[in-house]
């Protein structure tokens, strides 16, 4: 009788190493708001620690880079849809700021 | 026994995207069927909480009243001064933490070593329950200072709306999570993942299989994934 070995096995070090790593870049992005960073440093600081944190849980913990591309394409090609909407809705709401300050504050008068 | 790795003889890369999925037989090669459907789950819940935190950018954008601090905001009173984000740093790494142990529990399971995966696991839910103990607190904090979903006193009335909307549906996650952790640690301690066990039932349709550990893993995981883009959109920015 065959037994499919369909199980994830590594050695227990990797975890420990992404472990650390998670620790570190959490604190970093804690960091920026504890240092008062403000500005494109800020967003751009908070977008690489949380991207990176995101890659490794994704990568590593879920067992992502271990996986067929059969899989690993289905489920994280479509959230790229998502990327579309974000930047839809943000023109949106920028228009919609603009026309409430133009008619509730500016053009009131 | 003969251990048989269905995607040995398989080609990689793009070749075996196409392979996999024109092969006219289960497209996932390697993974069980309980994971695949763990995996389209989560995402799912991909887009409900982008969708979230995609309309939280929207009204925080379209708001001409300026949104309340939150560094100020979520700052605690400790040791005579007024500390920024420290109860959300803490709930950071413990939610990490319950992530590494999480993955500790997976790699036990797949070694068989019952009294380690169990162990793991009920840590996890633990830590679990104390990051849903401490929402609780920043919740209470933040609706005695008169926080609520159609206004607040430090600025946007969008705030209390949306902040409630998404560390509460992320917490029912978490609180949902720490019942499955339980539920899964418990059938691990009574051997039901075990070769020679004859119990069946919700979980447990795998003999001598403890890959339902792994999937509970992902959906823990993911939960700590969700609160890696919480933390970053909602309290740093």
């Amino acid at each position: 009788m065959a037994n499919t070995a369909e199980g994830q096995q590594h050695p227990l070090g990797i975890y420990f190493k992404i472990w650390i790593l998670l620790f570190i870049l959490s604190g970093l992005s804690y960091a920026v708001d504890i240092l008062q960073f403000e500005g494109l440093l800020r967003w751009s600081l908070v977008c690489i620690f949380m991207m990176l944190k995101a890659g490794l849980i994704v990568a590593v913990f879920m067992h992502m880079v271990w996986e067929r591309l059969a899989i690993v394409y289905a489920i994280l090609v479509p959230p790229l849809a998502l990327i579309v909407l974000m930047l839809l809705m943000a023109s949106e709401g920028d228009y919609t700021e603009l026309t409430r300050i133009y008619y509730f504050i500016g053009g009131s008068g | 026994m003969t251990e048989v790795n269905v995607t040995d003889d398989r080609p990689s890369g793009m070749q075996g995207v196409i392979a996999d999925w024109a092969s006219d037989q289960r497209a996932f090669k390697g993974v069980p069927w309980g994971k695949a459907m763990m995996w389209i789950f989560l995402l799912s819940d991909t887009f409900i909480f982008s969708s979230f935190l995609v309309s939280y950018m929207t009204v925080r954008m379209s708001t001409p009243v300026a949104w309340p601090n939150a560094s100020e905001v979520f700052a605690l009173h400790m040791f005579g001064a007024n500390i920024p984000l420290i109860l959300i740093a803490i709930m950071t790494f413990i939610l990490i933490t319950s992530s590494g142990t999480m993955a500790l529990a997976v790699n036990f399971g797949y070694r068989k070593n019952r009294k380690m995966t169990t162990l793991m696991l009920v840590l996890t839910a633990i830590l679990g329950a104390s990051f849903v103990g401490m929402q609780a607190f920043e919740w209470t904090k933040l609706i005695s200072e008169g926080v609520r979903p159609w206004g607040n006193p430090f600025g946007a009335e969008q705030f209390g709306a949306t902040f409630f909307m998404i560390t509460g549906f992320h917490g029912a996650h978490v609180s949902i999570g720490v019942l499955f952790l339980l539920i899964v640690a418990r059938k691990v301690w009574r051997g039901d993942y075990e070769d020679d066990t004859e119990r069946r039932g919700y979980f447990t349709s795998h003999k001598g299989s403890y890959n339902i550990v792994e999937e509970t893993g992902l959906y823990w995981h993911f939960v700590d994934l969700v609160w890696v883009f919480i933390f970053a959109f909602f309290y740093l920015w």
